[in-house]
């Protein structure tokens, strides 16, 4: 896909991006549908297959799934220069559109974090910052055995779909109690998966 | 080195990155070995390995990169990263974090432009999603045993983490709500019992 892009999308692409950052609470994952509207819907700088198969990569790829940010700037820079065929010229723009996109998302929330993480631990010893981490504590762990439940749940629901809830739980007991490298798991999972098993 | 997390001893062991270059180093090898989200091997190599962090520590970080904006496992190597080596470790570990799997990602971007909708890649992802969430689950498990010298008591923190986990899991409530809500109102309570520990002369 191309689409005709200025100076001005540039600008208005790295603001889309710096706007989302700071309400990016729980991961940059949370910001994804505002960022479909905008990105498929309002200016059509992607295609909807390009937006999804951003996701999916990144999150089957090692490495943060912020990633899929850096994805969607490829995928936009591609489309800029006229796509994949288009020469040299469109894997530039491909990689500004990285930069662009990556700059964006990260800068406001990085700086905030590092301000806010570097006064927290100088003042660690404050009884409303020990409070405060005492009692997200129970909050936080909950939320991982939720993002799990999650996770688990598009495959379907586990009474139809047995087999994928098995595989999470199965994996969720060894890792929990024993020391096989994860890569291990997710090695078996890819492979049962690929051969249908699931 | 290779206990049994469950009860794993929550004293500071005192190990550190050596350099600027051992935080990055590490933080690329766990960002590599980070499939389907990087936390759980974070966990694993940073806590159980390395011991560069007590379980408690590693929780009470998380808490905070977690209530911050942005991605979490960036928002934590910055953190630990300022914490030895000011703002050049947080660069450290940051790039550590992001600079081989961005490479890697966009040459996966490249060469699966085509293949990606096959039955097969799609299979392999469904599986390695099924495991990603064992993964992320497991590290919650793991978490728990921090909460036995939490000032709160046993009772009211089982009962925020199940009611935490019923909204978010099971009700979909809004991550934000749960987390400005729910946390908000577990913060004044330990607010509330570490006063009264202080009062009482109780070493919390």
């Amino acid at each position: 896909m191309t689409v005709a892009f200025t100076g001005t999308d540039w600008l208005a692409l790295l603001t889309h991006f710096l706007s989302l950052s700071l309400l990016a609470i729980g991961g940059a994952i949370t910001t994804a549908p505002a960022m479909h509207s905008y990105l498929v819907n309002d200016k059509a700088w992607l295609s909807e297959a390009q937006f999804t198969s951003s996701i999916a990569l990144a999150q089957a790829a090692p490495g943060p799934n912020v990633l899929f940010i850096a994805l969607l700037g490829w995928n936009v820079g591609m489309n800029a220069g006229g796509g994949i065929n288009a020469g040299p010229g469109a894997w530039w723009l491909a990689l500004a559109g990285v930069g662009v996109a990556m700059v964006g998302i990260l800068l406001p929330s990085t700086t905030l974090t590092f301000a806010a993480a570097r006064w927290g631990h100088r003042n660690r010893e404050l009884r409303a910052v020990r409070a405060f981490k005492m009692g997200m504590a129970p909050v936080v762990i909950a939320l991982l055995v939720a993002t799990g439940w999650i996770l688990a749940s598009s495959a379907g629901s586990p009474t139809e779909h047995w087999r994928p809830w098995l595989l999470t739980s199965i994996t969720a007991v060894i890792v929990w109690r024993t020391q096989l490298h994860m890569l291990w798991l997710l090695g078996t999972g890819a492979l049962l998966g690929a051969m249908g098993v699931l | 080195m290779t206990v049994n997390t469950a009860d794993q001893p929550a004293t500071t062991m005192g190990n550190r990155p050596t350099s600027k270059t051992d935080l990055f180093m590490s933080f690329s090898l766990l960002a590599l070995q980070g499939f389907g989200g990087v936390l759980a091997i974070a966990q694993r190599e940073l806590v159980e390995k390395k011991q560069w962090l007590t379980r408690d520590e590693f929780l009470e970080d998380w808490a905070v990169a977690q209530i911050l904006p942005g991605p979490n496992v960036v928002n934590l190597s910055l953190m630990i990263g300022d914490r030895y080596f000011g703002f050049a470790g947080a660069l450290a570990a940051l790039a550590g974090m992001l600079a081989f799997p961005l490479l890697i990602v966009l040459a996966l971007a490249a060469l699966l432009s085509g293949v990606s909708d096959s039955a097969v890649v799609q299979g392999a992802l469904r599986g390695m999603g099924a495991v990603a969430a064992g993964l992320i689950a497991a590290t919650g498990f793991k978490l728990v045993g921090a909460l036995k010298s939490n000032p709160m008591g046993r009772t009211v923190c089982w009962a925020l983490a199940v009611l935490s986990f019923v909204a978010i899991a099971w009700l979909r409530w809004p991550l934000v709500s749960v987390l400005l809500g729910l946390g908000s109102l577990a913060s004044l309570w330990a607010y509330r019992q570490l006063g009264r520990a202080q009062e009482t002369g109780v070493a919390q």
